[in-house]
C-alpha cells in the first residue's frame, strides 16, 4: 500500500512542478535559517563536560563588599566578582572541602622551539587536581601529582599543537622545555582537548584554542608569572609582586568536584563560615555574602551566549514559522484544486484513513525534499557565518563550533519532515472531509 | 468601492485571509525590530574612536629574557619605528581605543570620598603621544618628555599632571573649569589636569570617560603604536618587524595590525549579527510576498467563473483589481495592526536582553507602510490576470 501511496504522491507532486518546487522552497529556506541559527546557539551554549558539569562548582565571594563603584564583570548585578582573590583561593585549598579541587590562572609565555624564532605560547597554571577533575586526556605520560605541586618543581604539561612544534616527530615525555626562560620537564602530552566555551575560564576567553602547556600554579606563584587572561581590581595594588598576592584582585579561577547534594550544602556553609571569620577577622566590614555554581549555571551566569545570538535564533525561528504558515496556505489551495480527484477515489471506495494517508505521504515527501535542501542551504549557512566570524582555519578548535555533525543532520531532517506533516495537518484533514457525491455532482 | 461585500466574501473563505495575515504580522514584527537593531549596531561600529584611524597601526612584540635595561630597549625600539620612512610618530601603550581590554580608575575631586565622581578608561602615553594618536588638543597643553614616569608592575604612582578627554572633564567639573584642578585617584596620591582633548572611545567599546597617564609600561610585552603619512601604511607595516629584529633578534612579534583590523575584530559579532538579520528579513519579505501570490492566485482560480460573471453583468476590469486589491488591504491591514503589536512585545523582550533602547515608532510605522505596499505590489500580478478574465467564462462554462 505504501508503495502505491508513493506513486501517487510522485506523479502529483510532478504534475505541477511550479507549486511543488514553491512548496519545497519555502520548506528549505525556512529550515536552512533556522538549522543554522540553532546550530550556532546548539554549540555555543553546548555543555562543555555533560558527563560531569553538575559536580564540577566555582565559588563566589563578596571580597569588595558594598561600597565598590566599577562596573561588574559578571553583568549580573549581583556585583561579586567572578574569580578568588590569591588568598582566599589559597585558603580554599588548603580547607580541603572537596574530593578534588584546583586552582588556576592564564599564562602566557614564550617557548624556545628547537629551530627558528621562539613563538608565544598560551596556556594555564593549574594545581594537579586539574587533570582528573576535568578528565584531560593524554596521549603520552601522565598528570604531575600533590608532591609536585607542594615541591614547587619545574615540570609541564603540554598540548598537542606545542608538543608536536616544540619537538616535531618525537616523543615529548621526559625532554626538557624552555618556558619563559626556565627550564621545564615535560611530564604528559595531552591529546587535542578544548572545551567549548573552555568553563573553567570563561572571563579569559571562553572560545579559544585548547591549552599550550600546564604548569604548576605553586610553581607558576613563585617565579612571579603575572596573569595574562581575567584580573579584576577594586583599587590598584601598589609594592610589587607580594602586595599582588595579598591584594583585592580577584584572578584566580577556584574549581571544586562536589559529587553529592550534601557535600555542595557543606562546601556552601563553610563558605559562609569562611565569610564570616573574614569579617570577624576585620578583612570585611559587611554581612557574607557568597554563591556556588555548577557548570551549566556559570555559563548561563557569564552570559557565554551572547544576547545577540539569541536574536537572531528568535529571527530564524520566526521566519521558519513564516515559512510553515505558507507552506500551510500553498498546500490548503492544492489539496483544494483537488477535491474532485479525492472525491472520486472516494466514491470508488477509498476510506477517509486512506485518502488521509495518501495526503500524508505527499507531505512526507515534500517535507523530505524540503529538509534535503534545507540541508543544503544550512551548510552554505554555516560557512557564511564561519566567514563572517573570521573562523576560516578548519584546523582550528572553534571552527568544529559551528559545523553540522550527524545529529544535526537528523534532526534538520526530522524537523523538516515534523514541520511539513503538521502544516499539512490542517489541509489535509479538509482533503479527506470531502463528501464524494457533492464533488462528483458539481459541473 | 463598497468593502461589505468584500468582507463577507473574505469571512466565507478565511483560513487563507487567516495565514496570510499571521505571516504578514510575524514579517513586520520581525522587520521593525531588525531593523532598529541593524540601524543600533551600525551606529555603534561607526563610532569614531577618536585617534587618526585610518593611518595608526599597532605592532605587538615581547622581549623572550629578562633584560634589565628594559627602558632603554623600549626608546630604542621606538625611535627605529620613528625612523621609518613614511612614520609620523610612534609610542608604546598598554591598550588603545576599541582594542578590546584595558582597564579603569576611580576619580575624586577630595581625598577621602567614599564614592569616585567619575570613572575614566586609563590611556599610557608619552611626550609623543599628542602626535601618534592624532589627539585634537582643546585646552590646555600635552606632556613635556620630563613628565613622563616609569610604570613597573604594580607599584603604581600617580603622575604629577594628567590630560582627560572632554567628556571626562565635562562629568569632573559641569562648570568647565577643568583645566588645573586637582583630582585624586586615592586618598595620598592625586593629579593636576593640564590639559583637554577632543572625544577618545574607551579601550571596550562605549564610554569616552578617558583619561591621559604619562607613563611608559615597562613589561617585557609591549603595544607599539606607529602613526604613518597617508599611504605609507602598508610599507611601514613591512618594514617594522624586519627594522626591529635587527635591533634585538631574540624577541617574538606576536602581530602588526593595522588599526582597521582592530575596528573589525572589535565589531565582528555586530556586524554578523547585522548582515544575518539584513538576509533574514530580505528572505522573508520575498516568501511572505510569494504566500500572498500564491494564495491569491488560488482564491481567482477559484473564483474564475464568479469574475466573469461579474463581467459580464458590467464591472469594468478596473473594478475586479479594485476588488482584490481592497481585499488585500483589509487582510494585511489587519495582519500589521497584529504585526504591531507583537513588534512591540519582541522589543521589550530585546531591549532588556540585549541593552538596545526600544525600537521608534518611525520604525513601526515605516514598517508598516513597507509591509503593506509590499502586499499591494504582490497581489498586482495576481490581480491582473483576474481582470484579464474575459466576461464570455460566466456563458462558457458548464
Amino acid at each position: 500500500m505504501l508503495g502505491y501511496y508513493l506513486q501517487m504522491a510522485v506523479r502529483s507532486l510532478r504534475r505541477n512542478v511550479a507549486l511543488t518546487a514553491l512548496m519545497v522552497v519555502a520548506v528549505g529556506v525556512g529550515i536552512g535559517a533556522s538549522m543554522t541559527a540553532l546550530t550556532a546557539l546548539r554549540s555555543m551554549s553546548a555543555d562543555p563536560i555533560p558527563d560531569k558539569s553538575g559536580r564540577l562548582f566555582t565559588p563566589q565571594l563578596d571580597i569588595w563588599g558594598p561600597q565598590r563603584n566599577q562596573p561588574d564583570s559578571g553583568g549580573n548585578g549581583d556585583r561579586l566578582p567572578t574569580g578568588l582573590t590569591y588568598r582566599d583561593a589559597v585558603a580554599f585549598m588548603n580547607a580541603h572541602k572537596a574530593a578534588r579541587q584546583a586552582v588556576m590562572y592564564a599564562v602566557g609565555l614564550y617557548v624556545r622551539p628547537a629551530a627558528g624564532r621562539p613563538l608565544q605560547a598560551q596556556g594555564h597554571a593549574v594545581s594537579a587536581d586539574f587533570f582528573s577533575m576535568f578528565e584531560t586526556p593524554f596521549a603520552s605520560g601522565g598528570p604531575w601529582g600533590q608532591k609536585q605541586d607542594d615541591n614547587r618543581e619545574s615540570v609541564v604539561v603540554l598540548g598537542a599543537r606545542l608538543a608536536a612544534r616544540a619537538f616535531p616527530g618525537a616523543d615529548a615525555v621526559g625532554r626538557t622545555l624552555n618556558l619563559g626562560g626556565r627550564d621545564y620537564r615535560v611530564v604528559g602530552v595531552l591529546k587535542p582537548w578544548a572545551p567549548l566555551p573552555r568553563f573553567y575560564d570563561l572571563n579569559s576567553g571562553a572560545f579559544g584554542e585548547g591549552e599550550e602547556f600546564l604548569l604548576p600554579f605553586a610553581t607558576a606563584v613563585e617565579r612571579q608569572i603575572n596573569t595574562n587572561g581575567f584580573e579584576s581590581c577594586n583599587e590598584t595594588p601598589t609594592g610589587g609582586w607580594e602586595a599582588h598576592l595579598n591584594s583585592s584582585c580577584a584572578w584566580i579561577q577556584f574549581w571544586a568536584e562536589l559529587p553529592t547534594a550534601a557535600q555542595v550544602r557543606d562546601f556552601r556553609t563553610w563558605m559562609l563560615n569562611y565569610a564570616a571569620e573574614q569579617r570577624r577577622l576585620g578583612r570585611f566590614h559587611w554581612p557574607p555574602r557568597v554563591a556556588l555554581h555548577d557548570v551549566v549555571d556559570w555559563l548561563v551566569y557569564n552570559k557565554v551566549v551572547p544576547a545577540a545570538v539569541r536574536a537572531i535564533s528568535l529571527a530564524a525561528n520566526s521566519f521558519l514559522v513564516v515559512c510553515l504558515l505558507n507552506a500551510v496556505g500553498v498546500m490548503l489551495a492544492r489539496f483544494a484544486s483537488r477535491a474532485k480527484e479525492f472525491g472520486l477515489r472516494r466514491a470508488l471506495g477509498a476510506s477517509r484513513r486512506n485518502v488521509f494517508l495518501q495526503c500524508i505521504t505527499e507531505s512526507i515527501l515534500i517535507g523530505l525534499l524540503g529538509g534535503a535542501l534545507g540541508l543544503v542551504l544550512t551548510a552554505i549557512g554555516l560557512s557564511g557565518l564561519r566567514q563572517l566570524l573570521g573562523m576560516t582555519d578548519p584546523a582550528s578548535a572553534v571552527h568544529r563550533l559551528i559545523a553540522l555533525d550527524t545529529g544535526m543532520v537528523v534532526i534538520t531532517l526530522a524537523v523538516a519532515v515534523g514541520a511539513t506533516v503538521c502544516a499539512a495537518l490542517y489541509p489535509m484533514l479538509r482533503a479527506s472531509r470531502v463528501q464524494p457525491a457533492w464533488q462528483l455532482k458539481v459541473e | 468601492m463598497d468593502i461589505l461585500p468584500i468582507l463577507r466574501a473574505l469571512v466565507r473563505s478565511k483560513t487563507g485571509a487567516i495565514l496570510i495575515g499571521l505571516q504578514i504580522a510575524l514579517t513586520l514584527a520581525m522587520l521593525c525590530n531588525s531593523l532598529s537593531i541593524i540601524l543600533q549596531f551600525g551606529e555603534r561600529m561607526r563610532q569614531p574612536a577618536g585617534i587618526d584611524e585610518a593611518n595608526i597601526f599597532i605592532l605587538q612584540t615581547a622581549y623572550v629574557d629578562d633584560p634589565p635595561d628594559i627602558k632603554a630597549r623600549l626608546q630604542g625600539d621606538l625611535a627605529a619605528l620613528r625612523a621609518l620612512p613614511g612614520v609620523i610618530d610612534a609610542d608604546t601603550s598598554i591598550t588603545l581605543p576599541l582594542l578590546g581590554y584595558g582597564y579603569n580608575e576611580g576619580l575624586g575631586l577630595k581625598p577621602d570620598q567614599k564614592f569616585p565622581t567619575a570613572t575614566a578608561n586609563v590611556y599610557h602615553v608619552t611626550d609623543h603621544g599628542l602626535a601618534t594618536y592624532g589627539l585634537k588638543l582643546l585646552a590646555g597643553r600635552w606632556f613635556h618628555p620630563d613628565e613622563v614616569i616609569d610604570l613597573r608592575f604594580y607599584a603604581n604612582v600617580a603622575p604629577a599632571s594628567i590630560v582627560v578627554t572632554r567628556e571626562l572633564a565635562r562629568t569632573l567639573f559641569p562648570a568647565g573649569n577643568a583645566l588645573g584642578q586637582q583630582v585624586w585617584f586615592s586618598p595620598t596620591q592625586s593629579s593636576r589636569i593640564i590639559g583637554v582633548v577632543d572625544s577618545v572611545a574607551g579601550p571596550q567599546r562605549g564610554g569616552s570617560e578617558s583619561m591621559y597617564l604619562p607613563e611608559i609600561p615597562l613589561n617585557k610585552s609591549a603595544n607599539y603604536v606607529v602613526r604613518t603619512r597617508p599611504g605609507m601604511q602598508a610599507a611601514a607595516m613591512r618594514a617594522a618587524p624586519d627594522r626591529l629584529y635587527r635591533l634585538v633578534n631574540d624577541r617574538i612579534i606576536r602581530q602588526v595590525l593595522p588599526f582597521s583590523g582592530i575596528r573589525q575584530r572589535t565589531f565582528q559579532l555586530d556586524r554578523t549579527v547585522s548582515i544575518v538579520l539584513a538576509v533574514v528579513c530580505a528572505l522573508l519579505l520575498v516568501v511572505t510576498a510569494c504566500g500572498i501570490v500564491g494564495l491569491t492566485m488560488y482564491w481567482v482560480a477559484r473564483r474564475r467563473r464568479q469574475i466573469g460573471m461579474r463581467r459580464a453583468l458590467g464591472a469594468r476590469r478596473i473594478d475586479i483589481l479594485a476588488y482584490f486589491h481592497t481585499e488585500n488591504l483589509l487582510i494585511a491591514g489587519a495582519g500589521v495592526a497584529l504585526g504591531i503589536g507583537l513588534a512591540l512585545a519582541a522589543n521589550l523582550w530585546l531591549a532588556r536582553s540585549m541593552e538596545l533602547t526600544r525600537v521608534s515608532a518611525v520604525y513601526v510605522c515605516g514598517g508598516a507602510l513597507l509591509v503593506l505596499a509590499l502586499c499591494q505590489l504582490a497581489v498586482l500580478w495576481p490581480a491582473l490576470r483576474a481582470a484579464s478574465i474575459p466576461p464570455a467564462v460566466a456563458t462558457r462554462a458548464s
